[in-house]
Protein backbone atom coordinates (compact mmCIF):
# COMPACT_ATOMS: atom_id res chain seq x y z
CA UNK A 1 0.00 0.00 0.00
CA UNK A 2 1.03 3.56 -0.58
CA UNK A 3 0.79 6.35 1.43
CA UNK A 4 -1.58 9.59 0.79
CA UNK A 5 -2.22 12.85 2.50
CA UNK A 6 -5.24 14.29 2.43
CA UNK A 7 -4.80 18.14 3.33
CA UNK A 8 -8.18 19.84 4.43
CA UNK A 9 -8.84 23.33 2.65
CA UNK A 10 -11.20 26.04 3.41
CA UNK A 11 -12.03 29.45 3.12
CA UNK A 12 -11.42 31.45 6.50
CA UNK A 13 -14.52 32.54 8.40
CA UNK A 14 -12.96 35.02 10.52
CA UNK A 15 -16.25 35.88 12.15
CA UNK A 16 -17.08 32.59 13.01
CA UNK A 17 -16.92 31.58 16.91
CA UNK A 18 -18.68 28.14 17.34
CA UNK A 19 -20.59 27.82 20.79
CA UNK A 20 -19.31 24.98 22.86
CA UNK A 21 -21.60 22.61 21.72
CA UNK A 22 -20.93 23.43 18.10
CA UNK A 23 -17.40 22.39 18.83
CA UNK A 24 -18.36 19.25 20.37
CA UNK A 25 -20.20 18.11 17.58
CA UNK A 26 -17.06 18.93 15.16
CA UNK A 27 -14.95 17.04 17.22
CA UNK A 28 -17.07 13.68 17.30
CA UNK A 29 -17.15 14.13 13.48
CA UNK A 30 -13.83 14.27 13.21
CA UNK A 31 -13.26 11.51 15.37
CA UNK A 32 -16.04 9.31 13.74
CA UNK A 33 -14.04 9.71 9.99
CA UNK A 34 -10.50 9.35 11.29
CA UNK A 35 -11.96 6.42 13.78
CA UNK A 36 -13.43 4.75 10.40
CA UNK A 37 -10.24 5.07 8.65
CA UNK A 38 -8.41 3.75 11.70
CA UNK A 39 -10.83 0.80 11.56
CA UNK A 40 -10.04 0.15 8.10
CA UNK A 41 -6.24 -0.22 9.25
CA UNK A 42 -5.35 2.66 6.51
CA UNK A 43 -4.95 5.42 8.93
CA UNK A 44 -1.09 6.54 9.74
CA UNK A 45 -1.00 10.34 11.34
CA UNK A 46 -2.57 13.37 11.45
CA UNK A 47 -2.68 16.81 13.21
CA UNK A 48 -5.09 19.91 13.04
CA UNK A 49 -3.66 23.31 12.52
CA UNK A 50 -4.35 25.92 14.93
CA UNK A 51 -4.76 29.81 14.28
CA UNK A 52 -1.22 31.19 14.78
CA UNK A 53 0.67 31.36 11.84
CA UNK A 54 3.39 33.63 10.52
CA UNK A 55 4.72 33.64 6.82
CA UNK A 56 8.22 34.04 6.22
CA UNK A 57 9.10 35.03 2.37
CA UNK A 58 12.21 35.45 0.26
CA UNK A 59 13.00 39.08 0.61
CA UNK A 60 12.26 38.77 4.33
CA UNK A 61 9.23 40.19 5.34
CA UNK A 62 7.53 38.31 8.01
CA UNK A 63 3.69 38.35 7.59
CA UNK A 64 1.38 37.53 10.36
CA UNK A 65 -1.54 34.47 9.81
CA UNK A 66 -1.45 32.12 7.32
CA UNK A 67 -4.64 34.11 6.32
CA UNK A 68 -2.92 37.54 4.73
CA UNK A 69 -3.19 36.81 1.50
CA UNK A 70 -4.87 33.30 0.38
CA UNK A 71 -8.32 32.89 -0.12
CA UNK A 72 -8.11 29.75 1.96
CA UNK A 73 -6.43 28.31 4.64
CA UNK A 74 -5.23 24.75 5.27
CA UNK A 75 -6.94 23.43 8.97
CA UNK A 76 -4.97 20.05 8.86
CA UNK A 77 -3.79 17.22 7.23
CA UNK A 78 -4.19 13.12 7.93
CA UNK A 79 -1.99 10.69 6.03
CA UNK A 80 -3.57 7.24 4.90
CA UNK A 81 -2.55 4.35 3.59
CA UNK A 82 -4.47 2.97 0.53
CA UNK A 83 -3.66 1.23 -2.93
CA UNK A 84 -3.98 3.58 -5.39
CA UNK A 85 -5.53 7.40 -5.43
CA UNK A 86 -8.96 6.00 -6.25
CA UNK A 87 -8.95 3.82 -2.96
CA UNK A 88 -7.77 7.28 -1.07
CA UNK A 89 -10.58 9.08 -2.56
CA UNK A 90 -13.24 6.60 -1.49
CA UNK A 91 -11.43 7.01 2.08
CA UNK A 92 -11.74 11.09 1.45
CA UNK A 93 -15.92 11.29 1.32
CA UNK A 94 -16.84 11.58 4.58
CA UNK A 95 -14.37 13.97 5.63
CA UNK A 96 -16.34 16.58 8.17
CA UNK A 97 -14.40 19.43 5.83
CA UNK A 98 -16.92 18.40 2.63
CA UNK A 99 -19.51 19.33 4.87
CA UNK A 100 -18.51 22.70 6.28
CA UNK A 101 -18.00 24.11 2.80
CA UNK A 102 -14.54 23.34 2.48
CA UNK A 103 -12.84 20.39 0.42
CA UNK A 104 -10.15 17.80 0.89
CA UNK A 105 -6.93 17.58 -1.38
CA UNK A 106 -5.25 13.98 -1.77
CA UNK A 107 -1.71 13.74 -2.76
CA UNK A 108 0.19 10.36 -2.99
CA UNK A 109 3.27 10.87 -0.71
CA UNK A 110 6.21 10.35 -2.83
CA UNK A 111 8.87 7.58 -1.91
CA UNK A 112 12.50 8.58 -2.85
CA UNK A 113 14.96 5.54 -2.89
CA UNK A 114 18.45 6.34 -1.13
CA UNK B 1 -7.62 -18.75 57.15
CA UNK B 2 -5.88 -21.05 54.55
CA UNK B 3 -6.68 -24.91 55.16
CA UNK B 4 -3.65 -26.90 55.70
CA UNK B 5 -3.85 -29.03 52.75
CA UNK B 6 -4.56 -26.12 50.83
CA UNK B 7 -1.13 -24.17 53.04
CA UNK B 8 1.78 -25.77 51.18
CA UNK B 9 -0.09 -24.70 47.57
CA UNK B 10 -0.69 -21.21 48.41
CA UNK B 11 2.39 -20.41 50.34
CA UNK B 12 4.22 -21.82 46.94
CA UNK B 13 2.05 -19.61 44.91
CA UNK B 14 3.22 -16.63 47.05
CA UNK B 15 6.79 -17.27 48.63
CA UNK B 16 8.07 -18.92 45.24
CA UNK B 17 8.64 -15.98 43.35
CA UNK B 18 10.21 -13.90 46.11
CA UNK B 19 12.39 -16.96 47.17
CA UNK B 20 13.59 -17.06 43.66
CA UNK B 21 14.31 -14.12 43.04
CA UNK B 22 16.41 -13.16 46.23
CA UNK B 23 18.39 -16.23 45.57
CA UNK B 24 18.67 -14.83 42.32
CA UNK B 25 20.15 -11.62 43.21
CA UNK B 26 22.35 -13.73 45.50
CA UNK B 27 23.52 -16.28 42.44
CA UNK B 28 23.25 -13.58 39.31
CA UNK B 29 20.61 -14.26 37.19
CA UNK B 30 22.86 -16.63 35.33
CA UNK B 31 21.95 -19.31 37.44
CA UNK B 32 18.35 -18.77 38.15
CA UNK B 33 17.88 -22.34 38.18
CA UNK B 34 20.02 -23.11 41.01
CA UNK B 35 17.71 -21.01 42.68
CA UNK B 36 14.40 -22.29 41.55
CA UNK B 37 16.30 -26.12 41.89
CA UNK B 38 16.50 -24.93 45.87
CA UNK B 39 13.15 -23.49 46.35
CA UNK B 40 11.78 -26.20 44.73
CA UNK B 41 13.70 -28.55 46.98
CA UNK B 42 12.57 -26.82 50.57
CA UNK B 43 8.91 -26.83 49.14
CA UNK B 44 9.87 -30.96 48.63
CA UNK B 45 10.96 -30.58 52.35
CA UNK B 46 8.08 -29.07 53.76
CA UNK B 47 5.49 -31.49 52.03
CA UNK B 48 7.23 -34.39 53.74
CA UNK B 49 8.55 -33.08 56.80
CA UNK B 50 4.85 -31.17 57.78
CA UNK B 51 3.05 -34.66 57.05
CA UNK B 52 4.98 -35.78 59.20
CA UNK B 53 5.50 -33.55 62.50
CA UNK B 54 2.98 -31.04 62.10
CA UNK B 55 2.62 -27.77 60.72
CA UNK B 56 5.91 -25.07 61.95
CA UNK B 57 5.10 -22.66 64.39
CA UNK B 58 5.78 -20.26 61.40
CA UNK B 59 5.29 -21.86 57.80
CA UNK B 60 6.74 -18.95 55.95
CA UNK B 61 10.02 -18.46 58.30
CA UNK B 62 10.39 -21.89 58.10
CA UNK B 63 10.45 -22.24 54.12
CA UNK B 64 13.23 -19.19 54.49
CA UNK B 65 15.63 -20.36 57.08
CA UNK B 66 15.13 -24.07 55.09
CA UNK B 67 16.08 -22.39 52.07
CA UNK B 68 18.78 -20.42 53.35
CA UNK B 69 20.82 -23.31 54.92
CA UNK B 70 20.37 -25.44 51.43
CA UNK B 71 22.16 -22.14 49.83
CA UNK B 72 24.67 -22.11 52.13
CA UNK B 73 25.15 -25.84 51.80
CA UNK B 74 25.51 -25.32 47.77
CA UNK B 75 27.82 -23.24 48.09
CA UNK B 76 30.27 -24.94 50.33
CA UNK B 77 29.73 -28.07 48.35
CA UNK B 78 30.38 -26.10 45.46
CA UNK B 79 33.16 -24.65 46.78
CA UNK B 80 34.92 -27.83 47.61
CA UNK B 81 34.70 -29.03 43.85
CA UNK B 82 36.85 -25.69 43.30
CA UNK B 83 39.39 -26.09 45.88
CA UNK B 84 41.09 -28.23 43.30
CA UNK B 85 41.28 -25.74 40.72
CA UNK B 86 40.91 -22.31 42.17
CA UNK B 87 44.07 -20.93 44.21
CA UNK B 88 42.49 -18.37 46.26
CA UNK B 89 40.44 -20.55 47.98
CA UNK B 90 40.98 -19.37 51.21
CA UNK B 91 39.24 -16.07 50.96
CA UNK B 92 36.87 -17.31 49.00
CA UNK B 93 35.45 -19.45 51.10
CA UNK B 94 35.51 -17.72 54.13
CA UNK B 95 33.50 -14.98 51.88
CA UNK B 96 31.20 -17.31 50.85
CA UNK B 97 30.65 -18.97 54.65
CA UNK B 98 30.44 -15.61 55.83
CA UNK B 99 27.92 -14.41 53.19
CA UNK B 100 24.30 -13.83 54.25
CA UNK B 101 21.15 -14.05 52.04
CA UNK B 102 19.30 -11.06 52.75
CA UNK B 103 15.86 -11.57 53.62
CA UNK B 104 14.50 -8.29 54.77
CA UNK B 105 11.32 -7.35 52.88
CA UNK B 106 13.24 -4.52 51.14
CA UNK B 107 15.40 -7.06 49.53
CA UNK B 108 12.30 -9.20 48.60
CA UNK B 109 10.41 -6.53 47.19
CA UNK B 110 13.61 -5.27 45.05
CA UNK B 111 14.85 -8.61 44.07
CA UNK B 112 11.49 -9.55 42.70
CA UNK B 113 11.00 -5.69 40.87
CA UNK B 114 14.62 -6.69 39.26
CA UNK B 115 13.44 -10.21 38.34
CA UNK B 116 10.48 -8.78 36.50
CA UNK B 117 12.42 -6.42 34.40
CA UNK B 118 14.99 -9.54 33.86
CA UNK B 119 12.55 -11.42 32.44
CA UNK B 120 10.10 -8.93 30.05
CA UNK B 121 12.97 -7.99 28.44
CA UNK B 122 12.79 -6.92 24.96
CA UNK B 123 15.99 -9.48 23.91
CA UNK B 124 13.91 -12.53 24.21
CA UNK B 125 10.64 -13.88 22.53
CA UNK B 126 7.85 -12.52 23.83
CA UNK B 127 6.79 -16.20 23.79
CA UNK B 128 9.73 -16.94 26.33
CA UNK B 129 9.27 -13.56 28.26
CA UNK B 130 5.66 -15.09 28.92
CA UNK B 131 6.49 -18.69 30.14
CA UNK B 132 9.46 -17.39 32.42
CA UNK B 133 6.75 -14.88 33.63
CA UNK B 134 4.63 -17.84 34.58
CA UNK B 135 7.32 -20.19 36.05
CA UNK B 136 9.73 -17.43 37.54
CA UNK B 137 7.30 -14.68 38.45
CA UNK B 138 4.03 -16.49 39.51
CA UNK B 139 5.24 -19.76 40.34
CA UNK B 140 3.03 -21.55 38.61
CA UNK B 141 4.18 -25.49 37.77
CA UNK B 142 4.46 -27.02 34.41
CA UNK B 143 1.31 -28.47 34.63
CA UNK B 144 -0.20 -25.35 35.31
CA UNK B 145 1.38 -23.87 32.45
CA UNK B 146 1.09 -26.68 29.59
CA UNK B 147 -2.95 -25.91 30.66
CA UNK B 148 -2.86 -22.51 30.56
CA UNK B 149 -1.27 -22.53 26.99
CA UNK B 150 -3.59 -25.71 26.23
CA UNK B 151 -0.54 -27.37 25.60
CA UNK B 152 1.36 -30.34 27.24
CA UNK B 153 3.56 -30.93 29.53
CA UNK B 154 6.81 -31.79 27.36
CA UNK B 155 6.12 -28.87 24.99
CA UNK B 156 5.67 -26.39 28.34
CA UNK B 157 9.31 -28.03 29.03
CA UNK B 158 10.86 -27.27 26.11
CA UNK B 159 9.70 -23.99 25.66
CA UNK B 160 11.05 -23.22 29.42
CA UNK B 161 14.10 -24.69 28.66
CA UNK B 162 14.66 -22.78 25.61
CA UNK B 163 13.69 -19.50 27.27
CA UNK B 164 16.03 -20.28 29.82
CA UNK B 165 18.64 -20.28 27.52
CA UNK B 166 17.43 -17.38 25.91
CA UNK B 167 17.35 -15.38 29.37
CA UNK B 168 21.18 -16.31 29.78
CA UNK B 169 22.45 -15.34 26.22
CA UNK B 170 20.53 -12.02 26.90
CA UNK B 171 22.64 -11.06 29.27
CA UNK B 172 20.60 -9.86 31.55
CA UNK B 173 21.35 -8.79 35.28
CA UNK B 174 19.43 -8.26 38.48
CA UNK B 175 19.23 -4.78 38.59
CA UNK B 176 16.36 -1.88 37.81
CA UNK B 177 17.18 -0.59 34.00
CA UNK B 178 18.59 3.32 34.18
CA UNK B 179 16.46 6.36 34.30
CA UNK B 180 16.60 7.43 30.84
CA UNK B 181 15.67 3.32 29.44
CA UNK B 182 12.90 3.33 31.86
CA UNK B 183 10.05 4.35 30.00
CA UNK B 184 10.64 2.07 27.49
CA UNK B 185 11.84 -1.41 29.30
CA UNK B 186 7.93 -0.74 31.09
CA UNK B 187 6.41 -1.02 28.31
CA UNK B 188 7.70 -4.46 27.31
CA UNK B 189 7.03 -5.34 31.35
CA UNK B 190 3.52 -3.63 31.20
CA UNK B 191 2.48 -5.83 27.65
CA UNK B 192 3.80 -9.20 29.48
CA UNK B 193 1.54 -8.30 32.69
CA UNK B 194 -1.31 -7.52 30.14
CA UNK B 195 -0.54 -10.86 28.31
CA UNK B 196 -0.57 -12.27 31.54
CA UNK B 197 -3.83 -11.19 32.44
CA UNK B 198 -5.78 -11.98 29.23
CA UNK B 199 -4.12 -15.28 29.78
CA UNK B 200 -6.23 -15.72 32.61
CA UNK B 201 -9.31 -13.61 31.27
CA UNK B 202 -10.01 -14.89 28.25
CA UNK B 203 -8.25 -18.10 28.25
CA UNK B 204 -10.67 -21.37 27.02
CA UNK B 205 -9.42 -23.49 30.17
CA UNK B 206 -12.10 -24.54 32.02
CA UNK B 207 -9.75 -23.97 35.17
CA UNK B 208 -11.86 -21.11 36.39
CA UNK B 209 -9.29 -21.01 39.66
CA UNK B 210 -6.25 -21.30 37.71
CA UNK B 211 -7.55 -18.52 35.17
CA UNK B 212 -8.69 -15.91 38.23
CA UNK B 213 -5.06 -16.67 39.49
CA UNK B 214 -3.49 -15.66 36.26
CA UNK B 215 -5.14 -12.48 36.87
CA UNK B 216 -4.36 -12.28 40.37
CA UNK B 217 -0.58 -12.58 39.67
CA UNK B 218 -1.04 -10.10 36.96
CA UNK B 219 -2.22 -7.69 38.79
CA UNK B 220 -0.21 -8.49 41.97
CA UNK B 221 2.96 -7.68 39.79
CA UNK B 222 1.57 -4.44 38.48
CA UNK B 223 1.22 -3.28 42.74
CA UNK B 224 4.57 -3.86 43.12
CA UNK B 225 5.83 -1.83 40.11
CA UNK B 226 3.25 1.12 41.47
CA UNK B 227 4.72 0.54 44.69
CA UNK B 228 8.14 1.57 43.64
CA UNK B 229 8.69 5.16 43.41
CA UNK B 230 10.61 4.40 40.25
CA UNK B 231 8.20 2.50 38.14
CA UNK B 232 5.26 4.37 39.76
CA UNK B 233 4.10 6.13 36.55
CA UNK B 234 0.42 7.15 35.06
CA UNK B 235 0.35 4.09 32.24
CA UNK B 236 1.47 1.62 34.97
CA UNK B 237 -1.61 2.76 37.14
CA UNK B 238 -3.77 2.92 34.34
CA UNK B 239 -3.03 -0.46 33.55
CA UNK B 240 -3.73 -1.41 36.88
CA UNK B 241 -7.01 0.17 36.36
CA UNK B 242 -7.94 -1.41 33.36
CA UNK B 243 -7.37 -4.76 35.64
CA UNK B 244 -9.69 -3.80 38.07
CA UNK B 245 -12.64 -2.93 35.78
CA UNK B 246 -12.28 -6.39 34.14
CA UNK B 247 -11.55 -8.30 37.23
CA UNK B 248 -14.94 -6.54 39.06
CA UNK B 249 -16.88 -8.66 36.57
CA UNK B 250 -15.34 -11.82 37.37
CA UNK B 251 -17.73 -13.98 39.41
CA UNK B 252 -20.80 -13.05 36.82
CA UNK B 253 -19.12 -13.61 33.45
CA UNK B 254 -18.50 -17.09 34.53
CA UNK B 255 -21.15 -19.45 35.31
CA UNK B 256 -20.66 -22.41 38.29
CA UNK B 257 -20.52 -24.54 35.53
CA UNK B 258 -17.71 -22.55 33.90
CA UNK B 259 -19.61 -21.29 31.03
CA UNK B 260 -19.18 -17.81 30.03
CA UNK B 261 -21.86 -15.49 30.65
CA UNK B 262 -22.49 -12.60 27.95
CA UNK B 263 -21.74 -9.26 29.54
CA UNK B 264 -25.21 -8.06 28.52
CA UNK B 265 -27.06 -11.50 30.49
CA UNK B 266 -24.63 -10.73 33.78
CA UNK B 267 -25.84 -10.54 37.04
CA UNK B 268 -24.95 -6.67 37.59
CA UNK B 269 -25.33 -7.20 41.55
CA UNK B 270 -22.62 -9.41 41.19
CA UNK B 271 -20.20 -6.67 40.28
CA UNK B 272 -17.31 -6.36 42.30
CA UNK B 273 -18.00 -2.58 43.78
CA UNK B 274 -14.15 -2.66 45.60
CA UNK B 275 -12.42 -3.45 42.38
CA UNK B 276 -15.16 -0.84 40.64
CA UNK B 277 -13.48 1.76 43.26
CA UNK B 278 -10.62 0.86 42.92
CA UNK B 279 -9.94 0.58 39.37
CA UNK B 280 -10.95 4.21 39.35
CA UNK B 281 -8.52 5.27 42.10
CA UNK B 282 -5.77 4.25 39.74
CA UNK B 283 -8.01 5.72 36.89
CA UNK B 284 -7.11 9.30 38.69
CA UNK B 285 -3.64 8.47 39.55
CA UNK B 286 -3.13 7.88 35.67
CA UNK B 287 -4.44 10.99 34.77
CA UNK B 288 -1.97 12.94 35.51
CA UNK B 289 1.48 14.24 32.51
CA UNK B 290 0.11 14.66 28.89
CA UNK B 291 0.34 11.30 27.74
CA UNK B 292 -2.61 9.02 26.53
CA UNK B 293 -1.65 5.54 26.14
CA UNK B 294 -3.34 3.03 25.38
CA UNK B 295 -4.25 1.60 28.62
CA UNK B 296 -6.01 4.87 29.63
CA UNK B 297 -7.77 4.94 26.71
CA UNK B 298 -8.45 1.01 27.28
CA UNK B 299 -9.40 1.70 30.79
CA UNK B 300 -11.43 4.27 30.45
CA UNK B 301 -13.50 1.90 28.08
CA UNK B 302 -13.85 -0.74 31.10
CA UNK B 303 -14.65 2.30 33.29
CA UNK B 304 -17.68 2.94 30.77
CA UNK B 305 -18.46 -0.71 30.68
CA UNK B 306 -18.94 -0.97 34.74
CA UNK B 307 -21.85 2.09 34.11
CA UNK B 308 -25.53 0.80 34.14
CA UNK B 309 -27.08 3.66 33.53
CA UNK B 310 -26.54 6.47 30.97
CA UNK B 311 -27.11 4.73 28.17
CA UNK B 312 -26.62 7.39 25.82
CA UNK B 313 -23.08 9.05 27.55
CA UNK B 314 -21.62 5.79 27.60
CA UNK B 315 -21.81 4.81 24.31
CA UNK B 316 -20.72 7.88 22.77
CA UNK B 317 -17.85 8.06 24.87
CA UNK B 318 -16.90 4.27 24.28
CA UNK B 319 -17.05 5.21 20.36
CA UNK B 320 -14.99 8.35 20.75
CA UNK B 321 -12.12 5.85 23.13
CA UNK B 322 -12.37 3.54 20.79
CA UNK B 323 -11.55 6.25 17.95
CA UNK B 324 -8.62 7.26 19.54
CA UNK B 325 -7.34 3.97 20.54
CA UNK B 326 -7.50 2.89 17.02
CA UNK B 327 -5.51 5.48 16.05
CA UNK B 328 -2.99 4.40 18.06
CA UNK B 329 -3.14 0.37 17.89
CA UNK B 330 -5.56 -1.39 15.32
CA UNK B 331 -6.40 -4.61 16.58
CA UNK B 332 -9.67 -6.96 15.06
CA UNK B 333 -11.09 -6.69 18.97
CA UNK B 334 -10.81 -2.90 19.13
CA UNK B 335 -11.97 -2.53 15.35
CA UNK B 336 -15.41 -5.06 16.28
CA UNK B 337 -15.95 -3.23 19.27
CA UNK B 338 -15.75 -0.08 17.76
CA UNK B 339 -18.03 -0.46 15.27
CA UNK B 340 -20.88 -1.88 17.82
CA UNK B 341 -19.98 1.36 20.03
CA UNK B 342 -20.97 3.16 16.83
CA UNK B 343 -24.16 1.52 16.62
CA UNK B 344 -25.23 2.23 19.91
CA UNK B 345 -24.09 5.67 19.74
CA UNK B 346 -25.20 6.26 15.98
CA UNK B 347 -27.71 3.55 14.56
CA UNK B 348 -27.44 0.17 13.50
CA UNK B 349 -27.41 0.93 9.79
CA UNK B 350 -24.37 3.51 9.84
CA UNK B 351 -22.92 0.37 11.45
CA UNK B 352 -23.77 -1.85 9.06
CA UNK B 353 -22.01 0.06 6.27
CA UNK B 354 -18.66 0.74 8.24
CA UNK B 355 -18.87 -3.12 9.15
CA UNK B 356 -18.69 -3.65 5.50
CA UNK B 357 -15.60 -1.61 4.60
CA UNK B 358 -13.88 -3.95 7.27
CA UNK B 359 -12.00 -6.80 6.12
CA UNK B 360 -12.52 -9.42 8.85
CA UNK B 361 -14.42 -11.97 6.68
CA UNK B 362 -11.93 -14.55 8.17
CA UNK B 363 -12.88 -13.82 12.15
CA UNK B 364 -15.80 -15.65 13.50
CA UNK B 365 -16.56 -12.26 15.94
CA UNK B 366 -16.82 -10.14 12.95
CA UNK B 367 -20.13 -12.24 11.43
CA UNK B 368 -21.20 -12.26 14.98
CA UNK B 369 -21.04 -8.71 14.89
CA UNK B 370 -22.94 -8.31 11.75
CA UNK B 371 -25.44 -10.82 13.12
CA UNK B 372 -26.05 -8.40 15.76
CA UNK B 373 -26.63 -5.53 14.16
CA UNK B 374 -28.86 -7.33 11.74
CA UNK B 375 -30.26 -8.42 14.66
CA UNK B 376 -33.53 -6.12 14.78
CA UNK B 377 -33.19 -5.19 10.65
CA UNK B 378 -33.47 -8.65 9.03
CA UNK B 379 -33.77 -11.45 11.41
CA UNK B 380 -33.06 -13.81 8.53
CA UNK B 381 -30.37 -12.01 7.54
CA UNK B 382 -28.91 -11.91 11.01
CA UNK B 383 -29.22 -16.04 11.45
CA UNK B 384 -27.18 -16.14 8.90
CA UNK B 385 -24.45 -14.25 10.18
CA UNK B 386 -24.53 -16.31 13.41
CA UNK B 387 -24.47 -19.49 11.53
CA UNK B 388 -21.43 -18.59 9.33
CA UNK B 389 -19.44 -17.38 12.82
CA UNK B 390 -20.37 -20.80 14.36
CA UNK B 391 -19.13 -22.44 11.27
CA UNK B 392 -15.82 -20.48 11.53
CA UNK B 393 -15.45 -20.71 15.73
CA UNK B 394 -12.24 -22.63 16.41
CA UNK B 395 -12.75 -23.40 20.47
CA UNK B 396 -16.29 -24.77 22.36
CA UNK B 397 -16.51 -22.47 24.46
CA UNK B 398 -17.22 -19.71 21.31
CA UNK B 399 -19.08 -21.88 19.85
CA UNK B 400 -20.91 -21.86 22.67
CA UNK B 401 -21.10 -18.08 23.06
CA UNK B 402 -22.20 -17.75 19.09
CA UNK B 403 -25.02 -20.69 19.80
CA UNK B 404 -26.55 -18.63 22.76
CA UNK B 405 -26.15 -14.82 20.89
CA UNK B 406 -28.08 -17.19 18.00
CA UNK B 407 -30.46 -18.68 19.71
CA UNK B 408 -31.93 -15.18 20.68
CA UNK B 409 -32.99 -13.94 17.77
CA UNK B 410 -36.13 -15.71 16.33
CA UNK B 411 -37.17 -16.07 12.91
CA UNK B 412 -40.65 -16.91 11.76
CA UNK B 413 -40.45 -18.07 8.21
CA UNK B 414 -43.81 -19.96 7.16
CA UNK B 415 -44.73 -20.12 10.47
CA UNK B 416 -42.30 -22.27 11.85
CA UNK B 417 -39.26 -20.76 13.73
CA UNK B 418 -36.17 -21.85 12.21
CA UNK B 419 -34.83 -21.10 15.37
CA UNK B 420 -35.25 -25.09 16.09
CA UNK B 421 -33.86 -26.69 12.91
CA UNK B 422 -30.35 -24.21 13.30
CA UNK B 423 -29.88 -25.59 16.99
CA UNK B 424 -30.13 -28.93 15.96
CA UNK B 425 -27.70 -28.62 13.31
CA UNK B 426 -25.74 -26.85 16.16
CA UNK B 427 -25.67 -29.94 18.40
CA UNK B 428 -24.31 -32.09 15.56
CA UNK B 429 -21.33 -29.93 15.19
CA UNK B 430 -20.28 -30.23 18.74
Amino acid sequence: MKEFMMIFRMAPMQNFQPTPEQMQQSIKQWQDWIGSIAAQGKFVSTNQLGFEGKTLKANGIITDGPYAEVKEIVGGYIIVKANSIDEALELAKGCPILFMGGHVEVRDIMVLSN
Amino acid sequence: MVETKDLIPHLFRTEFTKMVSVLSRHFGLQHVEIAEDIVSDTFLLASETWGLKGLPENPTAWLYTVAKNKTKDYLKRNQLFSKKIATEIRKTERELYEMEVDLSSQNINDSQLQMIFAICNPSITPEAQIGLALRILCGLGIDEIAEAFLTNKETTNKRLFRAKEKLRESNATMELPPEEEIDARLETVLSVLYLLFNEGYYSSSQNTSLRKDLCLEAMRLNLLLIDNNRTNKPFVNALLSLMCFHASRFEARISESGESILYEDQDTSLWNKELILRGEYYLNQASVGHIISKYHLEAAIAYWHTQTSHEAEKWENILQLYNKLLQIENSPMAVLNRTYALAKARDYKTAIREAEKLELEESHWYHALLGELYSEIDKQKAHNYFDKAYELAKTDADKNILQKKRNRIVVESAGQPIKKHNSQRAENNT
